[in-house]
C-alpha cells in the first residue's frame, strides 16, 4: 500500500514535469536564442487545451481535435510573431514584458468571448479511459502513462532534431551565442519565426495532452507559465537539458510537496529556486556571462 | 520645456490635489485617494526600473508584505497605533526587500526579471495557502490607525478627509525623499548603473551594494504604500501580491514615463481611470486596456510625460504665433 | 634598479578549449611605459582584462605592489589605484561630458552612500572632475550628451573618466584606435604628460605611437610573450623581427 502509493505520486510527477518541460523547452529557446521573454506562453498552453476542448466537442475525437488544433494554434503563434514580438527583438526586456502582459490580457478575454467562463472536461479517448491495477485498491489511469510516453517521444525527438540537424545547430549556435548566429549569414527573422512557432506549438500540444487530466479553465496558462519560468531558471537559459532536469525536480517537488507537507507545497518549488540560486547563478546548465 | 514650468504645473496639480476635497464626494476622495496610493506604489517602481535599470517583475510583493504585516499583528486591536503599525510596515517590507534583493541582484537581465517574479510568487502562495493567515480571503481590518499623543487622539484616519491628506502627505513626501537621494550621490551612482552598469564597476563601485540600497528603498516605499492600502480599504488578501498587480505597475510606470517619478503619478490616473471608465464601455474591456499598453509599449516607449515637450513647445508656438501673427508666414 | 609596480607570474586564461593568455610573467616598473604590442588576437585585450580584473585567470598570480590581487573584482582594483580605459567606448551615454567625469571622481569618495546632501555641493568631486576633463581636452564640451559628441571626443572622455579616479597605473587598451590624426597627437601628448607621473601599460597598433612613448616594450603572439625588454633590445631581437616587425618592415 506504502509503496505503491507513492509509485502511483512518483509517476504523477513524472508525467507533471514532462507537460512542464514541453512548455519550458519552448520558453528556454526564446530566451537563449532570441532573448525574448514571453509571458503569454502560458497564453498558449491555454489556448491548445481550449481548442482540444472546442475541436473534440466538435470532432467528437480527442485526436482530430489535436490535429486540427496544432495548425491553428501555430497560426496563432506566428502571427503573434510578426505583428508583436518581432518588433521587440532590439528592445529592452521592460517592453518585452510590457507587450507580453497585455497580450495575456487579450488572450484571457479573447477567451472568454470565444468560450466562456465555464470550467470544461474533456473526455479521455475510449481506449486509453481505463486504469491499470497496481494493488487492491491502487491503480493508475492509462491516460497518464500515455501522456508521459508522448513526452518521452517528443523530447527524444527535440533532442535528435537539436543534436543531430542543421536546424539543431543554428539553434545550439544560437543558444550559445546570439551574434555568432547573425554573423553567420544565417537568415535570422526566417530562424526566429521558427523557433518561436515551434515554442508555440509545443506549448499548445502541452495544453492539448492536459486537457483531459486537468479541467480547461480560464487563466490556466498562467499557473503554468510562472512554474515553467521557475524551470527555465532553474535549469538555465537557452539549455534544453536544464529545462529537462528543471521540470523533473519541480514536477517531483510539487508533486510529494503536496503528499508531504500540503501547506508549504507551492512555495516549496520556489524556495527550491532560491537554493539552487544561491549556489549557481546562472541555473544549473547554463553559461555563467 | 524650461525646469521652472514643470516645477509650476507640480506644484498646480499638488495644489489641486489639495483642495479636492472641499469640492469632490465623499465618493471620489475614496477613488483619489485609491489612484495616489498606487501613485506611491509605481513611484516605488520607478526608482528601480526608471533610475537603476533593474526590471523587477515582483514588485507587488512588498506592497502585499506592507499590507499583511498591519493586518496580521492588528487584525484583533481595537485601537491601532500609527506609531506602531507603520514602522512594522516598513520594517518588514525592508526586510523581505533585503533578502530577495540579496539574492536576485546577483542575477541581470531576463534572469532579474523572472527572479523577482517568482519569489513574488513565492510570498503570493505563502499567503494564499496558509489558513493562519486566512487564507484567499485573507484578513480584514474594522479600524484605522490613530495617532494618539497621550489620551490625545490626534490624527484620526477614520475620516475620509484625514485619510485622504495622510496619503496625500506620503506621497509627496516619498517624491521630495527620492528626488533627494537622487540629487545626492547615491543618485548619480545608481543613475550611471542604468547607463552602463559595466563601466561604473570598472570605475571602482561596488555596484551590487547600490543595487541591493536601491532595492531596499523601493521595497520599504512599496511597503508604505501596501500599507495605506490595507488601512484604506480594510482588507488584505493574497491579490495584493499577484503578478498582475506587480504587471499593472510596470505598465504604470511606462505608461506614465519612467524615470521621472511624476510620470507614474500620471500613469497611476490613466490606469485607474481607464479601469474604472472601460469596462462601462464594454464587458470586455481588458481587450481595449491589453491594446492601449501594447500601443504604448510599441509606441510611445518613454510614456505620456514624454509628450509633455511637445505640448510645451505647441504651446509656445500657437503663443507667439498669435501674439506677433507675422503676416509673411502667409506667402511662404 | 627600479621598483616593480606590477608584477603577473605564470598567467593563464583559458576560454573554454581556447588559450588566450598562456604562461604570462611580465614586471612592470614604475614610472615606466610598458607597452604590449603583436598582432590580433595575441591575447593583448585579454591581458589587460586579467590585470584590471575584468577576466578572472585560469591560474597565476598579479602582484600590485606585492599585494596579491589575482583574484580581486573590478571595482577593488580600481579603487587601489589602476585604473583603465577601454578599446570599445565604454563611457554613459545619457549622461553629459562633464557627468561621465564626475561619475569617474566620485568614485574615490570612502563612499557614495550619502543620500541627503546634493552631489554638487561636492567641492573636491567637482576640481578633480573638471581636471580630468582639462587634461583629456574636452573642458569646452563639458555641457554636451556624450552620445552626441564625436567618435574621438568619445575616445578621449575614455581616458578623462579613468583619469578623473586619479589612478597611479593606467591600463590603456588601445587609446588612438579610431581617432584622426590631429585627436591622436593630442592624445600622444597627452600620455606623455601623463607619463611624468604615472606608470602606463598600453595596447596600441600605431607603432609611431609607439616608439614615441614607449621605453619597455612586450610583443605577443598567440597567448604568449614572444620577448620583453627595453625599445633597443626588442628593435634588435631576432625572433621579434622574424614575426612581427620584419613581416612589418616587408609589407610598408
Amino acid at each position: 500500500m506504502e509503496l505503491s502509493f507513492y509509485l502511483v505520486q512518483l509517476l504523477n510527477a513524472i508525467q507533471y514535469g514532462f507537460l512542464l518541460f514541453l512548455v519550458a523547452s519552448g520558453m528556454t529557446l526564446l530566451f537563449g536564442i532570441m532573448g525574448i521573454i514571453n509571458l503569454a506562453h502560458g497564453s498558449f498552453y491555454m489556448i491548445g487545451a481550449y481548442l482540444a476542448y472546442w475541436l473534440t466537442d466538435i470532432t467528437g475525437n480527442l485526436w482530430f481535435g489535436i490535429l486540427l488544433g496544432l495548425p491553428i494554434a501555430l497560426l496563432v503563434g506566428y502571427l503573434v510573431e510578426r505583428f508583436a514580438i518581432s518588433f521587440l527583438y532590439k528592445r529592452d526586456h521592460l517592453y518585452q514584458v510590457l507587450l507580453t502582459f497585455a497580450l495575456i490580457l487579450i488572450f484571457n478575454e479573447l477567451q472568454q468571448i470565444l468560450w466562456g467562463t465555464d470550467v470544461h472536461a474533456v473526455a479521455i479517448p475510449s481506449f486509453l479511459a481505463g486504469s491499470i491495477p497496481l494493488t487492491e485498491n491502487q491503480s493508475y489511469p492509462i491516460y497518464r502513462l500515455f501522456i508521459s510516453a508522448v513526452c518521452i517521444v517528443l523530447a527524444s525527438g527535440m533532442s535528435w532534431v537539436i543534436q543531430k540537424t542543421r536546424l539543431g545547430m543554428m539553434i545550439r549556435a544560437g543558444a550559445s551565442n546570439r551574434e555568432m548566429v547573425q554573423s553567420l549569414g544565417i537568415d535570422v527573422n526566417r530562424l526566429f519565426a521558427l523557433v518561436f512557432s515551434l515554442g508555440v506549438a509545443l506549448a499548445a500540444f502541452a495544453g492539448m495532452l492536459a486537457s483531459p487530466v486537468d479541467s480547461v479553465y480560464p487563466g490556466m496558462g498562467e499557473n503554468v507559465l510562472i512554474i515553467s519560468f521557475v524551470v527555465v531558471v532553474i535549469g538555465g537559459t537557452g539549455s534544453i537539458k536544464g529545462a529537462f532536469v528543471g521540470a523533473m525536480l519541480i514536477g517531483l517537488v510539487s508533486t510529494f510537496g503536496k503528499v508531504l507537507l500540503p501547506e508549504m507545497a507551492s512555495v516549496m518549488a520556489y524556495a527550491l529556486m532560491a537554493i539552487i540560486l544561491l549556489w549557481r547563478p546562472q541555473g544549473l546548465f547554463g553559461r555563467r556571462t | 520645456m524650461p525646469v521652472r514650468t514643470r516645477y509650476l504645473s507640480l506644484l498646480a496639480a499638488l495644489l489641486l490635489l489639495i483642495l479636492f476635497p472641499l469640492f469632490g464626494s465623499s465618493f471620489y476622495i475614496g477613488l483619489l485617494t485609491r489612484i495616489l496610493i498606487l501613485a506611491l506604489f509605481a513611484m516605488s517602481l520607478d526608482l528601480l526600473i526608471g533610475y537603476t535599470g533593474l526590471v523587477s517583475f515582483g514588485h507587488a510583493a512588498f506592497f502585499g508584505i506592507g499590507g499583511y504585516a498591519l493586518a496580521i499583528c492588528f487584525q484583533d486591536a481595537v485601537v491601532i497605533h500609527l506609531w506602531q503599525a507603520l514602522p512594522l510596515s516598513l520594517i518588514s517590507a525592508a526586510l523581505a526587500a533585503l533578502v530577495v534583493g540579496w539574492i536576485s541582484i546577483r542575477t541581470s537581465g531576463i534572469y532579474f526579471i523572472m527572479i523577482t517574479l517568482a519569489f513574488a510568487q513565492m510570498f503570493f502562495y505563502f499567503f494564499f495557502e496558509s489558513p493562519r493567515y486566512g487564507g484567499d480571503d485573507g484578513i480584514f481590518l474594522f479600524f484605522k490607525p490613530v495617532l494618539m499623543i497621550g489620551a490625545e487622539d490626534i490624527l484620526h484616519l477614520d475620516r475620509e478627509n484625514n485619510f485622504y491628506y495622510f496619503v496625500l502627505t506620503s506621497l509627496v513626501s516619498s517624491y521630495l525623499f527620492l528626488t533627494m537621494i537622487l540629487r545626492a550621490p547615491f543618485g548619480k551612482v545608481i543613475t550611471a548603473i542604468k547607463a552602463n552598469e559595466h563601466r561604473v564597476l570598472a570605475l571602482g563601485y561596488p555596484v551590487n551594494h547600490y543595487k541591493l540600497v536601491s532595492f531596499v528603498i523601493a521595497g520599504t516605499l512599496a511597503g508604505l504604500a501596501g500599507f495605506l492600502e490595507g488601512a484604506h480599504s480594510g482588507y488584505v488578501n493574497p491579490s495584493y501580491m499577484s503578478w498582475h498587480e506587480s504587471g499593472i505597475a510596470i505598465a504604470i510606470v511606462v505608461l506614465g514615463g519612467m524615470g521621472t517619478l511624476y510620470g507614474p503619478i500620471l500613469g497611476a490616473f490613466i490606469v485607474v481611470l481607464l479601469q474604472d471608465f472601460l469596462p462601462s464601455l464594454t464587458d470586455h474591456w481588458q481587450l481595449l486596456f491589453g491594446g492601449i499598453v501594447i500601443s504604448v509599449a510599441l509606441f510611445l516607449p518613454h510614456g505620456l510625460t514624454s509628450l509633455l515637450p511637445q505640448i510645451w513647445t505647441l504651446f509656445k508656438a500657437r503663443k507667439s504665433s498669435s501674439v506677433i501673427n507675422p503676416p509673411e508666414s502667409d506667402d511662404d | 634598479m627600479t621598483e616593480i609596480i606590477l608584477r603577473t607570474e605564470r598567467l593563464n586564461k583559458n576560454f573554454g578549449g581556447l588559450i588566450a593568455a598562456n604562461n604570462i610573467s611580465l614586471s612592470f616598473e614604475r614610472g615606466r611605459v610598458h607597452a604590449i604590442i603583436g598582432p590580433n588576437g595575441a591575447g593583448k585585450t585579454t591581458l589587460i582584462n586579467l590585470l584590471s580584473g575584468d577576466l578572472l585567470p585560469s591560474d597565476g598570480t598579479i602582484l600590485f605592489k606585492d599585494r596579491d590581487i589575482t583574484t580581486l573584482p573590478p571595482h577593488k582594483i580600481s579603487q587601489l589605484g589602476i585604473g583603465r580605459s577601454y578599446q570599445k567606448t565604454n563611457i554613459f551615454p545619457t549622461f553629459s561630458c562633464y557627468e561621465n567625469c564626475w561619475v569617474a571622481a566620485q568614485s574615490r569618495l570612502k563612499t557614495s552612500m550619502h543620500f541627503f546632501r546634493p552631489a554638487i555641493r561636492l567641492r573636491s568631486v567637482q576640481e578633480r572632475a573638471e581636471r580630468a576633463l582639462d587634461l583629456c581636452g574636452l573642458s569646452h564640451r563639458s555641457a554636451c550628451l556624450a552620445s552626441a559628441m564625436s567618435y574621438g571626443e568619445q575616445r578621449q572622455l575614455e581616458i578623462g573618466m579613468m583619469l578623473a579616479t586619479e589612478p597611479e597605473l593606467l591600463l590603456l587598451d588601445e587609446p588612438l584606435a579610431g581617432m584622426g590624426s590631429e585627436e591622436s597627437l593630442q592624445v600622444i601628448d597627452l600620455l606623455q604628460r601623463l607619463a611624468k607621473n604615472h606608470t602606463l601599460i598600453l595596447i596600441e597598433h600605431d607603432m609611431d605611437a609607439v616608439f614615441a612613448i614607449a621605453e619597455q616594450l612586450t610583443v605577443m603572439v598567440n597567448g604568449r610573450v614572444l620577448e620583453t625588454g627595453t625599445v633597443e633590445q626588442i628593435r634588435n631581437s631576432q625572433a621579434v623581427q622574424e614575426v612581427y616587425l620584419g613581416a612589418e618592415e616587408e609589407t610598408s
